[in-house]
């Protein structure tokens, strides 16, 4: 499945089993979902690590079991 | 009846000195010595009854083994009965015996307490110093791992060919719930050109079926045969293929299934259709990196299946067994019916849309993060940022923690973990353990999982044996530690 299947998949089933029949509370929970990972992601924008590229590129771990 | 599934995890945690290039071993020795400072433990670990070149297939490659790097210096016993210690250039925390799967998860959790608890006492003891960091994940990205292991008490009586032939199905495709997910590949077993993420950490880092080795060519069984206990009536299983988990529902569910299908086995119950992949390990590669879980496998018998249909047949024979066996193998009828209603939910919700799971599983939740991150970003697989949100999902720091900040669902609340980052679980012989050395530390000399030497500062050092682990439970031992003042009278009692 690709990136792009993964969310269409996802998105579909997910409004089905939360929501009775009224559309505006589906928007207003889909929208409450997107909210709440806007905020996450503003979040972790905050907390990444800086320079990503030299954190990756210096963990580096020793091999064990 | 099977043995009770007396069950518990070593996890080696990755370490990382920011700004530095510091040696790993002098870090992860300078977080567990910082620890046992500040908890003025000093009992060392007794290296007595070891034999890890013994294999379970019924010969020993003493002296052929690779040796091990181990620092006596960094070795500790912490009250709660688990070890601490420096194994391979990582901290590793060995949790205490646990007699069912919740304890075990609680057991792990206190051991992320202990090494958040560590780094604090290292930047308390060398404040100019850059502190190690601790990520409680399996590889460096750059085709480096280090391990999560689980250990399970089994009857020494079942063949252990029939153990390993019964629970490949199960450690080839467990990962659709208990992998923690990972940006990218590394080994030259994938193609990373083509692999962005898969569902496990290490499954790309097994080469083998069966065999002895822990640091190459690792196999999906591994045959130590190092029961720990009285050898005679135990085994004990111990497992590699695992990924470390965050998520405490993949934990319960990883101990949880595979000490009902270890159960099975020993009480001589299979699935009803032979369940082996032709290539075990390229199904287990294939499994990781499949993200739609519709892939079929080739079967040994030439017929096909999906990793969701080995584990529907696992889970279908699993309930069948309980109905017919009960559940007392698990060490407590009530949790292990939760880990039968918890395999099932997430087996359906696997079924119908994973990412409805995004509460419960790592590897759910860290794809969520990623593909939310790339959507905002725009950014390509290769961005080093991605790689470094995986890392930083398993950063245990609070602050920085990724996983903590997507509020999965908990098993165990904090009040218990920090309980159990002291108090040993109560149902086993790490009571024992844990309460002589809560008790009288200094009266305790070494340690180890099946007997404790003691010091009395006059006789020649005694040795008191614990080779069942399911004796020096708090129900044993209770009354006869209340009662004894001093290790003098406590080993009287023992001997009376």
């Amino acid at each position: 499945m690709t990136e792009r299947e993964w969310k269409r998949k996802s998105a579909p089933a997910r409004t089905e089993t939360e929501v009775a029949d009224d559309a505006p509370a589906t928007s207003e929970r889909g929208d409450k979902i997107k909210a709440e990972l806007d905020d996450l992601m503003d979040e972790i924008d905050e907390v990444l690590e800086d320079n990503a590229e030299e954190f990756v590129r210096n963990y580096v771990q020793k091999g064990g079991q | 009846m099977a043995t009770v599934k007396v069950c518990g995890i070593e996890t080696e945690y990755g370490i990382h000195v920011p700004g530095g290039d510091g040696n790993p071993i002098t870090a992860s020795s300078l977080l567990v010595n910082a620890y046992a400072t500040q908890a003025d433990r000093r009992t060392g670990w007794d290296f007595e009854d070891e034999t890890p070149a013994n294999d379970a297939r019924g010969f020993s490659r003493e002296g052929t083994m690779a040796p091990v790097v181990e620092t006596h210096l960094a070795n500790t016993v912490l009250t709660n009965g688990a070890r601490y210690y420096v194994d391979h250039a990582h901290p590793e925390y060995s949790s205490p015996e646990c007699a069912d799967p919740l304890t075990c998860v609680l057991y792990d959790k206190a051991g992320e307490e202990v090494l958040r608890r560590s780094m604090r006492a290292a930047a308390q003891l060398f404040p100019d110093a850059p502190t190690p960091v601790v990520y409680k994940n399996n590889s460096d990205g750059k085709g480096n791992s280090y391990g999560c292991h689980e250990n399970y008490l089994m009857d020494r009586d079942v063949p252990f060919t029939k153990v390993a032939a019964a629970i490949v199905p199960h450690f080839v495709t467990r990962q659709l719930y208990a992998g923690a997910g990972k940006v990218g590949a590394e080994t030259p077993a994938l193609d990373r050109d083509r692999v962005h993420f898969q569902i496990s950490q290490r499954a790309e880092f097994f080469e083998e079926v069966i065999g002895l080795e822990t640091t190459l060519k690792r196999p999906i069984v591994n045959t130590r045969d190092e029961p720990h206990a009285d050898p005679r009536r135990f085994r004990r299983l111990h497992v590699i293929v695992g990924d470390a988990n965050l998520s405490e529902i993949a934990t319960f569910l990883k101990i949880g299934t595979t000490s009902l299908v270890l159960s099975m086995v020993e009480d001589d119950v299979a699935p009803s259709r032979d369940l082996t992949p032709a290539d075990p390990v390229r199904a287990m590669h294939e499994v990781s990196t499949d993200l739609s879980l519709e892939r079929p496998i080739t079967m040994a018998d030439g017929s096909t299946a999906t990793a969701l249909g080995i584990q529907w047949e696992l889970y279908t024979a699993a309930r069948k067994y309980a109905d017919h066996f009960g559940l007392a193998c698990l060490g407590n009828e009530h949790v292990a019916e939760q880990v039968l209603e918890r395999w099932e939910h997430v087996l359906h919700g696997l079924e119908q849309d994973p990412a409805s799971l995004d509460h419960e599983l790592d590897w759910v939740a860290k794809r969520k993060l990623v593909e939310a991150y790339r959507e905002r970003h725009g950014c390509g697989w290769s961005d080093g940022r991605l790689a470094a949100l995986d890392l930083q999902y398993h950063d245990l720091r609070p602050e920085r923690s990724l996983y903590a900040r997507l509020g999965l669902e908990r098993l165990v609340d904090d009040e218990s973990v920090v309980r159990a980052v002291t108090v040993p679980p109560a149902e086993t012989r790490a009571w024992f353990r844990g309460q002589c050395l809560t008790r009288w530390p200094d009266a305790v000399v070494t340690a180890n999982w099946d007997s404790l030497v003691f010091d009395l500062g006059t006789d020649p050092l005694r040795r008191v044996p614990m080779m069942d682990p399911l004796r020096g439970t708090a129900a044993h031992t209770q009354a006869l530690l209340d009662a004894s003042a001093t290790p003098a009278q406590l080993l009287e009692k023992l001997s009376a």
